[in-house]
């Protein structure tokens, strides 16, 4: 069976702080991670590996710094990297990079299962999955919370849908993207990890002539939406402190909340 | 693609800094420079009050669009039910379609679902296109998308708006795709640019710590997916008419790809965070499940549920579908009582539209105060006992 598994370098955004005063956020030292739920998705894939043979390879667009996240997927197992990476790549929307992601795909051309995380933590969109789907004309199922069966023609998964979840069985190839509640991520092994960072590593590079794509379909300019502005989030209330011991803060609690009719 | 500084211009304010989603600008001696974490966005060029930014970036040409009318909303629906997210969506339908001055529809696919119209009718829509088919009984991606898409493309719609469900985030990349449509996700504002009648859409990015706003010129529908409970539902009178417009699917077996196997719903049947009035919220700081139990007995005398942060969630302390914040749910109580939560902005993120607010937290820096009406500094474990005695107390008078 061969996979591919799409994953993004992405800040860690747990540690992004904001300045008190300013607002503004504050970047220096933040860590580049692979994407949390797509590490959930490098072990589905290189647990069925292990099972079915096959060929896995992830694939990123990234800048050339996300070789690191590539490295890593190879050190928890998978076989070869693809990294998109072009300057015209840059500025993407979530179209234009599913069509860049896309156009990978369909240069690879063998597989039978793609595996996307649900969402990734700087744009929090979880569109890639559904639309590369839709690119490539194939089944997609999201939010896979578990991996019932699957051979080479079909899989069945359950989905979990916050309110319960469905089982769906779907033939192959298909696209599904997975949550974190699906397996517990393997680490990296050491061995693995330096042969990845080996000058003969199996690491590709792709720029756009090799996808056979024009500057107008990809990266800002193929992008049909628009970031105009951003701003910090207003989060700010008058906190009343209430002072006093534990009996007196809470009695003047219960004072505001008689007064605001909540008890 | 690049983008340029014009040195005479720039004065160094930082403008362009502070406003970089990427960090892709910085000022050093006094001068802007773009380094190679710049994407070639563009936020900085219209962001400087000098115009001392340019790029070599060629504006795409916008297509006439002048014969899209209309705003659209998605009618989610389950079993027959209509899910809250579409009164919802048609609250905010009916405030964009007064600012165009054009006409709210509502598109409902299902089966055995025509009783849904007069409660459409009732939330704001003047007229519903409905594709009915047994096919379409429950929420499949294929069948929806093709059918929706096809609506799409006969009628010619200005905007259309999806709930950020499940089902919606499942079906509007799909559509955005096909039809090759630019989309936007789980906003949490949308609103009409006065100026070119535009939508602009705003949503939280970088995990909630920044908030980015949106607009798709360049394709129709403007297409963006809300954050379920952000929006408001607005009744109206029952007066006025809605038409009815019966659309023919003309679908087949081939045209569903996936077979739903089975649907197991939670089994226990408790208030939803979503409708919850008052709300008691745990985090670290209750520091184990069996810490959780002060909050239960405050929530059964305060006669409310409970949630927690993500770190609760992730210990197994309490259920997924607890979570409240940016990966959450988002909740609207009038009353929210935060027990040992530190504030962090992806939880804040959710819990934002509570009308009140109470922090009781050990430390008294945590910035869940600033988002507070009230707060206690103190241990949970004696605060919120005390609080429980308290209301107890008082309503036993
Ligand atoms: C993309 C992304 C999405 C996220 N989405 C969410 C989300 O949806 N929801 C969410 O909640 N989080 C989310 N997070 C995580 C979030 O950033 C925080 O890590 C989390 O909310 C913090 O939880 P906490 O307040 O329980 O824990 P902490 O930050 O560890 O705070 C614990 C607090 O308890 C106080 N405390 C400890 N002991 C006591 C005691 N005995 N009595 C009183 N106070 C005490 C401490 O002073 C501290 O302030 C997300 C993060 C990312 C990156
Ligand atoms: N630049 C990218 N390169 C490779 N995979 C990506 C990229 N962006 C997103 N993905 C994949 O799509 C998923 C959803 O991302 P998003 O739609 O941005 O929330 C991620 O978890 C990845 O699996």
């Amino acid at each position: 069976m061969n996979i591919i598994t799409l994953i993004k370098q992405v800040p860690d955004t747990t540690d992004i702080k904001t300045d008190p005063k300013t607002g503004n956020l504050i970047r220096e030292g933040i860590e580049s991670i692979i994407n949390p739920d797509d590490r959930h998705a490098i072990e589905v894939a290189v647990s069925l590996k292990e099972k079915y043979k096959g060929k896995s390879i992830v694939v990123s667009m990234g800048p050339p710094q996300a070789i690191d996240a590539i490295s890593e997927a190879i050190g928890m197992g998978i076989d070869e990297g693809i990294l998109l990476a072009d300057r015209n790549f840059g500025g993407a929307d979530t179209w234009a990079t599913s069509f860049t992601l896309g156009k990978a795909i369909e240069k690879i051309n063998a597989y039978d299962l793609i595996l996307c995380g649900r969402q990734a933590i700087d744009g929090d969109t979880a569109q890639i999955g559904p639309q590369v789907a839709e690119f490539l004309g194939l089944p997609q199922l999201t939010y896979v919370m578990d991996i019932e069966e699957v051979d080479d023609r079909r899989i069945i998964v359950k989905r979990g849908l916050g309110n319960g979840y469905e089982r769906v069985e779907s033939p192959l190839p298909a696209l599904i993207t997975v949550i974190g509640e699906l397996n517990k991520p393997r680490y990296p092994r050491v061995d693995l990890l330096i042969n990845a960072c080996k000058e003969n590593a199996r690491i590709t590079l792709w720029n756009a002539a090799d996808l056979k794509v024009s500057v107008q379909e990809i990266g800002l300019s193929g992008s049909l939406t628009r970031v105009i502005k951003t701003f910090s989030p207003k989060v700010k209330r008058e906190g009343e402190m209430l002072k006093g011991d534990k009996g007196e803060a809470v009695g003047q609690l219960i004072e505001r909340l008689a007064g605001n009719y909540l008890i | 693609m690049a983008i340029f500084i014009d040195y005479d211009l720039c004065t160094g304010c930082k403008r362009c800094e502070k406003i970089c989603p990427y960090n892709g600008i910085e000022v050093k001696d006094g001068k802007a420079v773009v380094n190679e974490r710049c994407t070639s966005c563009g936020v900085c060029i219209d962001n400087c009050p000098e115009n001392a930014i340019s790029s070599d970036i060629k504006e795409k040409e916008v297509p006439d669009f002048r014969d899209r009318k209309g705003i659209w909303v998605f009618a989610e629906q389950a079993d027959g039910v209509m899910a809250k997210v579409t009164k919802e969506l048609l609250g905010l339908g009916q405030s964009l379609a007064k600012d165009l001055n054009q006409e709210l529809s509502a598109v409902l696919l299902g089966n055995n679902v025509g009783h849904l119209i007069e409660e459409l009718q009732k939330y704001g829509a003047q007229r519903v296109y409905l594709a009915q088919h047994e096919l379409l009984s429950v929420y499949q991606t294929n069948p929806y998308t093709k059918v929706i898409s096809e609506i799409i493309l006969h009628n010619k719609p200005s905007i259309f708006i999806i709930g950020a469900t499940p089902i919606g985030r499942d079906l509007a990349p799909r559509i955005s795709m096909r039809l090759n449509l630019g989309l936007t996700a789980d906003c949490t504002e949308l609103s009409i640019d006065q100026e070119d009648g535009l939508l602009l859409q705003t949503r939280p990015a970088f995990g909630g710590n920044l908030m980015a706003t949106i607009k798709t010129a360049y394709s129709r529908p403007q297409m963006a997916t809300v954050r379920p409970g952000v929006m408001e539902s607005k009744k109206i009178g029952t007066s006025s008419n809605c038409e009815v417009i019966h659309v023919d699917s003309s679908l087949t077996k081939e045209d569903v790809v996936t077979r739903v196997l089975e649907f197991v719903g939670e089994k226990k049947k408790v208030v939803s965070l979503n409708d919850a009035k008052v709300i008691v919220a745990g985090g670290r700081g209750v520091g184990s499940e069996e810490g959780l139990k002060p909050l239960f007995e405050l929530a059964e005398a305060l006669g409310a549920e409970v949630a927690g942060t993500r770190i609760v969630i992730e210990e197994g302390w309490l259920p997924v579908e607890r979570q409240v914040g940016q990966t959450g749910q988002t909740v609207r109580p009038e009353l929210y009582v935060a027990c040992g939560i530190s504030g962090a902005i992806q939880h804040r993120a959710g819990m934002l539209g509570s009308r009140y607010v109470i922090a009781i937290n050990k430390d008294e820096r945590a910035p869940i105060f600033e988002a507070a009406d009230w707060g206690i500094v103190g241990d949970l474990h004696e605060v919120v006992p005390t609080l429980t005695n308290a209301i107890l107390n008082r309503k036993g008078k």
